[in-house]
């Protein structure tokens, strides 16, 4: 049976050139960069070339990328230790209803902590309102977290009106980069965010490491204490192989970027348009097109996305319902739900997102089992059939 | 097609859903469907949270924690198989959990395992399960389904080993329920189940037993019910214990907390040893007695389902199992209505229990089963 990863926004392969990098410092590279002698100057060396490297993808300098085990801990770090840092200015955080569970749990956690959190609205596509950020933002006001692209719907959040008003007002701004590095640029000259998270493994890097940008004179606080790695901001010996796998999948992404999106904006429109062809009543979720190339988020009317996921995976198709979790949970996505799409539409909601090593034939094998299975599962719907008189 | 008395078409690529709890008797069975030709797709359920329910979140082995579900993945990843999890905590929620209070509300003894097989597994799993091409259900389960070419109908056997018969838990099956149902350990001991699960490596072949009631994990369901009602905003209210001479000797901690037989929590001071007769939440109040008072001879029973006979006409000699641990005893059921019959044991039983399950068999054979509703004195 053919096999189709289509599942990229969950996590990517690492590519053979990023793997090849990691190796040597796994094998006789495998010293602590701490370390005085050759062993420790060796990997001090490689953690300091990875970190020149990451600092391109957001065109800063080196010493405001931070390396974390990944894109949960940047965000945590990000949003508490902003939060403890400045807690004498204020304790109100505004973030968008559509982040990632990362940024919703830190500040439920928060909240628990006495802080307030105030949560933006969105409209259809999941945009938050300029004017909503600037009506909520107080005095006591620290942070705002909103995401670059959502990682349900692969949306572009228009983040630069957003940056701008907190900055007049003096508050910190976080975005969640981790769906978009290496697919639109992030170059905080232009787009001047004080803290940014990214993943290695959603970019072909490994799995565990990650980066955090914060910019330089931002009052943050450490999570983790101990040595004086990350320059004390994130204590811990140094995952190595893995930063230098993430420094090597900034490098490769930022190369041929424009390449890439070309190729991937090729089999996303293919698909979307023989899929609309081929299979009724289906709806893209998120804007048409102010998104990455890579994801498209569609409801099929009238049956479970759980349905055609599990039917999908037994034909060798790897897609996704909103974000990657095995233990089934039904509950409607709360992105979807806070872009007012209704529970049954959310419900039958399926996630594509398409790789670099995805070829137009992964994009044909999906057409050739999708519609089956659509029309069998909607055969089997009394909601389809009902709506269908 | 189903014409063969035993099991059904093992036809290659048929698929069957296998419904996997992470034990070892789904381990088992997955297995065997496996080595039989079947395309099989395992499936755990998941049907209710630790922050829900309560009790001890660090033991482990019990079913619906992620170890149960990463052991039913393991199996499934060992025998080359599919292996999905299903949410269906909201479901569980209504039919089962919500059930099981409220009927220890009313001052019944409900068997909430019996109401997640005819309202959850054979009805929202296989609904499901049907969406993934499934021809076929299975479970661990340890029965036995035959088709008699005879009456046209599937019946439910009692499994091979008799200190491990699950049948009298599966009497709201229906023929279309059973029709679709494979039970692979229908035949083999408990013994056998483990020799061969180490035989083919499988990973939870050292797996201890579960607990009775899979959704309080530390089997205290006092506890259970006390934090249900409190989270529902209800309460539970202390009330009068009387003798049967009508005397109020005491006083009782709430209904929910006693089962009719019951001897604990009583904390009456009296010569002999006093038991719980009879549960009447109308007036809030618990009757006791000595142990002789709780034997009884005749029940009614309702929400009947039948399994070898499409109906009871008139009356039927048979013998009548009356709650898990019961071994089946000599009685006569006879019709009231379409939904009622009445059953007389031979000589008396103890504890007759409202809200239990009451399961007629021929020997080895289900003929139905329906719910205790009343005991006559």
């Amino acid at each position: 049976m053919r096999k189709v990863y289509l599942d990229h926004s969950a996590t990517t392969p690492v590519h053979p050139e990023v793997l090849e990098a990691m190796l040597p410092y796994y094998k006789e590279k495998f010293g602590n960069p701490s370390s005085i002698h050759e062993y420790g100057k060796v990997a001090k060396v490689a953690l300091e070339e990875a970190r020149e490297k990451v600092a391109k993808l957001f065109n800063c300098s080196p010493y405001e990328i931070y390396f974390t085990s990944g894109g949960t801990e940047s965000d945590n770090l990000a949003i508490k230790g902003v939060a403890f840092a400045n807690k004498k200015k204020g304790k109100h955080i505004i973030i968008s209803s559509v982040e990632h569970h990362a940024v919703l749990e830190s500040c439920k956690f928060l909240k628990k902590e006495g802080y307030e959190i105030t949560y933006l609205p969105v409209d259809q596509y999941g945009f938050v309102d300029p004017f909503d950020l600037k009506k909520n933002i107080k005095d006591d006001t620290i942070l705002v977290s909103i995401m670059h692209v959502n990682n349900e719907t692969g949306t572009i959040q228009p983040i630069e009106e957003l940056v701008r008003i907190a900055k007049e007002k003096g508050v910190y701004f976080h975005t969640d980069a981790v769906q978009s590095a290496g697919k639109i640029p992030i170059d905080v000259g232009k787009l001047p965010v004080d803290l940014a998270s990214i993943s290695a493994h959603k970019i072909y890097g490994p799995k565990g490491v990650g980066a955090i940008y914060i910019r330089k004179g931002t009052r943050i606080i450490p999570l983790s204490h101990g040595g004086h790695h990350e320059r004390s901001r994130r204590a811990g010996t140094e995952n190595i192989p893995g930063i230098v796998g993430l420094g090597e999948a900034v490098e490769m992404v930022l190369k041929d970027m424009d390449k890439h999106n070309k190729h991937l904006k090729n089999l996303t429109e293919t698909f979307f348009k023989k899929l609309k062809e081929t299979v009724k009543d289906i709806q893209l979720n998120g804007h048409p097109e102010k998104r990455i190339p890579s994801t498209l988020n569609i409801s099929f009317k009238g049956v479970e996305g759980e349905s055609i996921i599990l039917s999908l995976d037994m034909k060798g198709v790897a897609v996704a319902s909103g974000s990657a979790c095995t233990s089934g949970s039904l509950e409607p996505s709360h992105v979807l739900s806070a872009m007012r799409i209704e529970p049954a539409v959310a419900q039958s909601s399926i996630r594509f997102s398409f790789g670099r090593e995805n070829v137009i034939d992964d994009v044909d094998y999906t057409l050739s089992v999708l519609p089956e299975i659509i029309e069998r599962l909607r055969s089997m719907s009394p909601i389809y059939a009902q709506s269908k008189k | 097609m189903h014409s063969l008395s035993k099991g059904k078409p093992t036809s290659a690529r048929k698929t069957v859903v296998v419904a996997m709890s992470g034990g070892v008797d789904s381990s088992l069975s997955a297995y065997l469907l496996k080595e039989k030709g079947y395309n099989v797709i395992g499936i755990t359920l998941k049907l209710w949270d630790y922050k829900d329910v309560g009790g001890d979140l660090f033991k482990d082995g019990r079913c619906c924690s992620v170890e149960s579900m990463n052991d039913a993945r393991h199996i499934c990843g060992q025998i080359s198989s599919p292996h999905y999890v299903f949410d269906l905590k909201e479901e569980f929620k209504k039919k089962v959990i919500e059930n099981f209070v409220n009927e220890y509300e009313k001052g019944r003894t409900p068997n909430p395992c019996i109401v997640c097989n005819t309202e959850i597994k054979w009805k929202i799993l296989w609904e499901k399960a049907k969406k993934l091409g499934a021809d076929f259900i299975a479970t661990g389960h340890y029965a036995t389904i035959e088709y008699d070419n005879r009456r046209k109908r599937y019946l439910l056997l009692k499994g091979k080993d008799p200190t491990r018969d699950q049948s009298y838990a599966l009497w709201g099956l229906s023929q279309e329920n059973l029709a679709v149902t494979l039970f692979p350990l229908g035949e083999l001991t408990k013994k056998r189940t483990r020799e061969l699960a180490y035989k083919y490596n499988l990973k939870t072949a050292s797996k201890k037993e579960s607990q009775e009631i899979c959704f309080i994990p530390d089997d205290d369901y006092p506890r259970f019910i006390r934090e249900w009602e409190k989270g529902q905003g209800t309460g539970v209210k202390e009330g009068p214990i009387y003798n049967l001479m009508g005397e109020r000797i005491g006083t009782h901690k709430g209904i929910p907390f006693y089962t009719i037989g019951q001897r604990r929590g009583l904390d009456i001071a009296f010569g002999k040893p006093l038991y719980v007769l009879k549960i009447e939440p109308e007036k809030n109040a618990l009757w006791v007695g000595e142990d002789k008072d709780l034997l009884k001879k005749t029940f009614y029973v309702s929400n009947l389902s039948w399994i070898s006979i499409q109906n009871l006409e008139d009356k039927l000699e048979c013998e009548i199992k009356i709650r898990y641990s019961h071994k089946p005893k000599k009685g006569e059921i006879s019709r009231l209505t379409e939904r009622n019959v009445l059953v007389k044991f031979e000589s008396p039983e103890r504890a007759i229990t409202p809200g239990q399950s009451a399961v007629f068999y021929r020997g080895d054979e289900v003929l139905g089963g329906g719910i205790i509703d009343y005991v006559e004195d």
